[in-house]
């Protein structure tokens, strides 16, 4: 028995024995309501409760203005059934593994209620083509917003992955929340070793409750690239324009979210997409990693987690490097300006750090194109010092890559050769012209 | 013979719709409609499972079915990411707001104390997300009511929502819209269904109408306002009927409708008579393409060249009824036909009661009759077109034809010019809606409320009132000049001109729309030319007559100051003597004409005088000097 209400709201329904989706007849100067009590969040007031009226809309009703108020009986409220998990000795040809996020929720229409769901029943009743593509399997493992992702999460991730894979599964599909899904993916991509089938992850920009959703394409595209592609690699599926025509696969180290709320805000940065796919097509594009044909997936979950990603920017305090030398942190990822430089008053804190045996890498806030620390003094001096440029890596995977270097390596020269080597497609030889503006991509067809 | 709608059971209830002059209602975009199709189109479809529509609902069915693609323009001036559906919304528009809880107060309904922005499920495309976002902004109490001369209508709701946006073609595979009305405030006030005539109806949807226009912060023009008016009998079945954008029309579709629902009635009696069952009525469709191999009938030659069939069935019991007229010359065989083509996507149906005709032959009629087979008692329908669709089509005819059997199926109609209407789907089930949880509830406070209460501006009656006692105007005259707006304008001028209210009234109202009818740009003349004009009646440079003239000539050349274009139109106005010496000369023109036809003397020299005073003169002044004139010059003789 709940009652979501707090402060003198709380202590007004109690005091008639309301709960949650109680139903009540509440007299003021002017109206009678009778209504349906819901719940209310903990953000919003304690001078009113809100009722659901019999039209359908909701309101809120100030508790001083209320001159009486009983409880007429209780509104039965939906039972939501435990997930429930295929068992794993059945045939999948898709395991999807769910962490939370927009795209595993859904609303109760009576209430308004949000609730998680994920069970494979669910996810067929919500996706009845997905049966046309393949048989799925569900692995809900997590039930976490992306922002709240951990690295110690991505280690459960990657096992999961692993261990679906390992059981003869043609491909997996991770749904996420996007704000951090570029992050999981690049941690991904390193922990992953000899893939025997595409690792794909996938969200939803607006929630499935909704008509508009774009998580259907998303989804069944994800699994389609799942199932059918012999890609090898991590990747993520998301909108490839605002229109539901086709989603776009971005390689899990080149892809990063680069719009707060459109559908197609996930951009490959400095690469390609891979291909673009919808319910009908799949057209790949350029090289990418084929699947392993033989041999298990080897799983590798050793990451540094004192390693930290800082922002060069006018006016940056040098103190916040010697903070991080003084906390014990093994890397640092600085996102310089322009072609990976930074301020000449942090250069000190910047050599304190690498004389205490912290690795440098810098990359570039600019996002697109690539470091290059020959052109200018600065970026002689930095190098000088022994800093390790990042190349056309994005900031969040050289922040993620240089965990899993320090998490593996302990020589200076490993972790350097580790860092200026190409693992996981992470690093590109050569940019095209057509990689920028981004849009390119889109309208001169790749 | 008058219905007696008392004793027919009318129901009546109206929805009325107002879009609001302010920006959208959740984002900055301004509420401005686009002539042109939208450069930029997005393709979306809407996906809805099966448990979001929970128990069978109709409408949504109906829209399942048709699993449709929608497209959306979209506007660089007056769309953003909102109404693309790719950002959450902002802020509800606190204009808004305000001129919705001045209404509320003006309807004497209650606000709520705390708004909670909704969304109303849609699955027709009508909005980039799936759902309308709606408001609850006040309630009806006791004393909200409006008053008719037949008795009192009680109003119950008033909600804030989001227009939709405009439809440019629809089939059923596809829908295309327009992103340029998505999302402009829009009120809605619905009443109780207490109306029980159609003139009521129309007379509430005035009242109310009055109400917003009193504010000065609503739309105008056609498509601002829109009433859905939800109608039954008894016996009969609730309708919607949805948009009717003209008050007058109101009356014609509620008697068009009282017509329709008691000759379906009567419909289902003759099958009941005629003992039709349900399951008399067949699913079958059959291909009857080879009949018409050598057909007369282009429409049917034309779809069997275009690689389409010909399907028939048979309707077991039907004949005579499908050409009963059921609206004003609407047959119930047409109310077939509109499901054919909404469901099927088809031009139409021929049917055995216009047959033979448009081309077919009695020979082909017989070789039909003898394919499905059918006796004397039976109809037929044919449909034309491309196998998918014309299967459609017929099975929608086929279920439409079962209906009859309980009489008025519950619908979504859509009004026609002719003030009849016609199906445009199922009457969905009611609303599903849940919470909007992008935006946070809205406190109406006692302070809100104060400030609406001090800026409320006058009843429309009292507006209307003053204007009649102070001006001297009829009822009917201020009541026009305050629904068209211009009673604002009008009291402008007479302050400053000090003309007669009545020419000022009269041009605002009479002149200024006849020019623009006959294709005058009349935007070009604002309050200010008006009053220059009125100003120079007064002084005398032109007379009232002129008044046309100058505003049609000063249209066309914005560039020339009034005094220029009264030389120019050789205005000036002339004395009495002048007049009396025109008015002379013609009389000695004329004069054997004049003599010989005696009697008609006075109307001869009228018009000639008039080609030359016209606008120099008042017409009656013109009169009365011909008059004499003529009865000096010639009844003397
Ligand atoms: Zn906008």
């Amino acid at each position: 028995m709940t009652l979501s209400y707090h402060g003198r709201a709380k202590v007004f329904l109690e005091e008639i024995g309301a709960e949650d989706f109680s139903v009540v007849l509440v007299k003021t100067r002017n109206n009678v309501f009778k209504g349906v009590l819901l719940p209310r969040p903990l953000t919003e007031d304690d001078k009113h409760i809100v009722l659901k009226l019999n039209n359908g809309y909701n309101i809120g009703v100030r508790i001083d203005k209320v001159e009486e108020i009983k409880l007429l009986g209780q509104k039965a409220r939906k039972v939501i059934s435990p997930s429930e998990i295929i068992k794993a000795e059945e045939y999948a040809d898709v395991s999807i593994i769910g962490t939370g996020g927009t795209i595993a929720s859904r609303v109760d229409y009576v209430t308004g209620a949000v609730y998680p769901q994920f069970s494979a029943s669910e996810l067929l009743s919500r996706y009845p083509e997905v049966e046309k593509i393949g048989k799925i399997k569900t692995v809900p493992l997590l039930n976490i917003f992306s922002e709240d992702m951990r690295p110690t999460y991505w280690r459960e991730i990657a096992e999961s992955v692993a261990r679906e894979l390992n059981s003869g599964v043609k491909g997996v599909v991770i749904t996420h929340g996007t704000d951090t899904m570029h992050f999981t993916s690049a941690a991904l991509s390193f922990m992953l070793r000899n893939l025997t089938g595409p690792v794909v992850l996938t969200g939803a920009q607006r929630s499935p409750d909704r008509g508009s959703t774009d998580a259907y394409l998303n989804f069944l595209s994800a699994v389609k690239v799942a199932a059918q592609s012999d890609l090898g690699e991590v990747v993520i599926v998301m909108h490839q324009t605002p229109s539901d025509t086709y989603c776009a696969i971005h390689r899990g180290t080149k892809v990063r979210k680069m719009h707060t709320s459109r559908r197609d805000a996930f951009l490959s940065v400095n690469s390609h997409i891979l291909g673009i796919v919808n319910l009908k097509e799949m057209i790949m594009f350029s090289s990418y990693s084929r699947k392993a044909g033989e041999g298990e997936v080897e799983v590798n979950t050793k990451l540094e987690e004192k390693v930290a990603l800082i922002y060069a920017y006018p006016g940056v305090d040098p103190d916040v490097i010697d903070f991080y030398v003084d906390k014990g942190y093994r890397g640092l990822v600085v996102a310089g300006t322009g072609l990976g430089h930074t301020p000449e008053y942090i250069m000190k804190s910047l050599k304190r750090a690498l004389e205490n045996d912290v690795t440098i890498v810098v990359t570039s806030q600019c996002l697109f194109g690539r470091v290059n620390m020959k052109v200018y003094r600065r970026g002689r001096e930095l190098l000088k010092i022994g800093v390790i440029p990042g190349e056309d890596m994005l900031p969040e995977v050289a922040y993620v890559k240089l965990m899993f270097a320090l998490g593996n390596y302990t020589e200076k020269s490993e972790v350097t050769g580790f860092m200026r080597r190409n693992i996981a497609g992470e690093l590109t030889s050569s940019l095209s012209l057509r990689l920028f503006p981004p849009t390119n991509q889109i309208y001169q067809g790749v | 013979m008058p219905l007696d709608y008392a004793k027919l059971g009318l129901k009546v209830g109206l929805e009325w719709h107002q879009r609001l002059k302010t920006h959208k209602l959740f984002c900055n975009c301004p509420s401005k409609l686009k002539r042109e199709e939208g450069k930029v189109k997005l393709e979306r479809k809407l996906y809805l499972s099966e448990s979001e529509l929970g128990e069978i609902d109709p409408a949504a069915e109906f829209e399942k079915i048709r699993n449709r693609t929608f497209i959306y323009h979209v506007f660089r001036d007056v769309n953003c990411e909102v109404e693309a559906d790719e950002s959450p919304p902002l802020d509800l528009n606190k204009e808004a707001l305000e001129i919705a809880l001045t209404i509320s107060l003006m309807l004497n309904m209650q606000p709520v104390d705390e708004i909670h922005v909704m969304r109303k499920i849609v699955i027709d495309g009508s909005n980039t997300s799936g759902f309308q976002r709606t408001a609850l902004v006040a309630l009806g109490t006791n004393k909200s009511i409006v008053q008719t001369t037949s008795g009192s209508v009680k109003l119950e709701t008033l909600t804030l929502e989001e227009e939709s946006a405009f439809i440019v073609k629809t089939t059923p595979s596809l829908a295309e819209y327009k992103l340029d009305r998505l999302g402009m405030p829009l009120i809605e006030v619905a009443t109780a269904s207490d109306i029980k005539t159609p003139e009521q109806a129309r007379e509430v949807a005035e009242k109310i109408g009055m109400i917003f226009r009193s504010t000065r912060k609503v739309q105008r023009g056609l498509g601002t306002i829109r009433q859905d008016i939800n109608v039954s009998i008894k016996g009969g079945a609730r309708q919607e009927i949805k948009g009717v954008q003209k008050l007058e029309l109101i009356p014609l579709i509620l008697k068009n409708e009282v017509k329709r629902q008691l000759t379906l009635i009567k419909i289902k009696n003759e099958l009941k008579k005629r003992m039709v069952r349900e399951k008399d009525i067949k699913n079958n469709v059959y291909d009857v393409t080879e009949v018409f191999r050598e057909t007369h009938s282009r429409v049917l030659k034309k779809q069997v060249e275009k690689g389409g069939v010909i399907l028939a069935a048979m309707l077991p019991g039907f004949k005579g009824l499908l050409k009963q007229e059921i609206q004003t010359n609407k047959t119930f065989g047409y109310e077939l036909a509109t499901y054919a083509k909404v469901f099927g996507d088809v031009k139409g149906i021929f049917h055995t009661d216009e047959l033979p005709g448009y081309g077919v032959t009695e020979e082909e009629l017989k070789k039909i009759k003898k394919i499905l087979p059918c006796k004397e008692k039976d109809a037929v329908v044919i449909v034309a077109g491309k196998r998918e669709k014309a299967e459609k089509a017929l099975k929608a005819v086929i279920k439409r034809v079962k209906m009859a059997l309980n009489g008025v199926p519950s619908e979504s109609r859509r009004p026609l010019e002719d003030g009849t209407t016609e199906f445009m789907r199922p009457l969905p089930g009611p609303s599903r809606m849940y919470p909007e949880t992008d935006i946070p509830p809205i406190q109406i406070n006692e302070g809100l409320i104060k400030k609406a209460k001090r800026k409320l501006p006058p009843q429309p009656e009292e507006i209307i009132g003053q204007l009649v006692k102070k001006h001297n105007l009829t009822y009917e005259t201020a009541k026009e000049l305050f629904i068209e707006d211009k009673d604002k304008v009008f009291e402008e001028i007479v302050e400053e001109t000090k003309v007669d209210p009545k020419l000022v009234a009269s041009t605002l109202l009479n002149t200024l729309k006849s020019l623009k009818r006959n294709g005058v740009d009349v935007k070009k003349i604002g309050k200010k030319e008006l009053i220059d004009i009125f100003k120079a009646i007064r002084e005398g440079m032109a007379a009232k007559e002129a008044i046309p003239n100058i505003i049609a000539f000063l249209a066309q050349h914005s560039d020339l100051t009034l005094n220029k274009a009264l030389e120019k139109l050789d205005l000036v106005p002339i004395s009495m003597e002048e007049a009396r010496e025109i008015i002379d000369s013609i009389i000695k023109d004329n004069i054997h004409v004049l003599k010989r036809k005696r009697e008609k003397a006075v109307k001869i020299v009228m018009g000639e005088a008039m080609k030359k005073l016209r606008g120099k003169m008042d017409g009656k002044e013109v009169y009365e000097l011909v008059r004499e004139a003529v009865e000096s010059k010639l009844i003397g003789d």
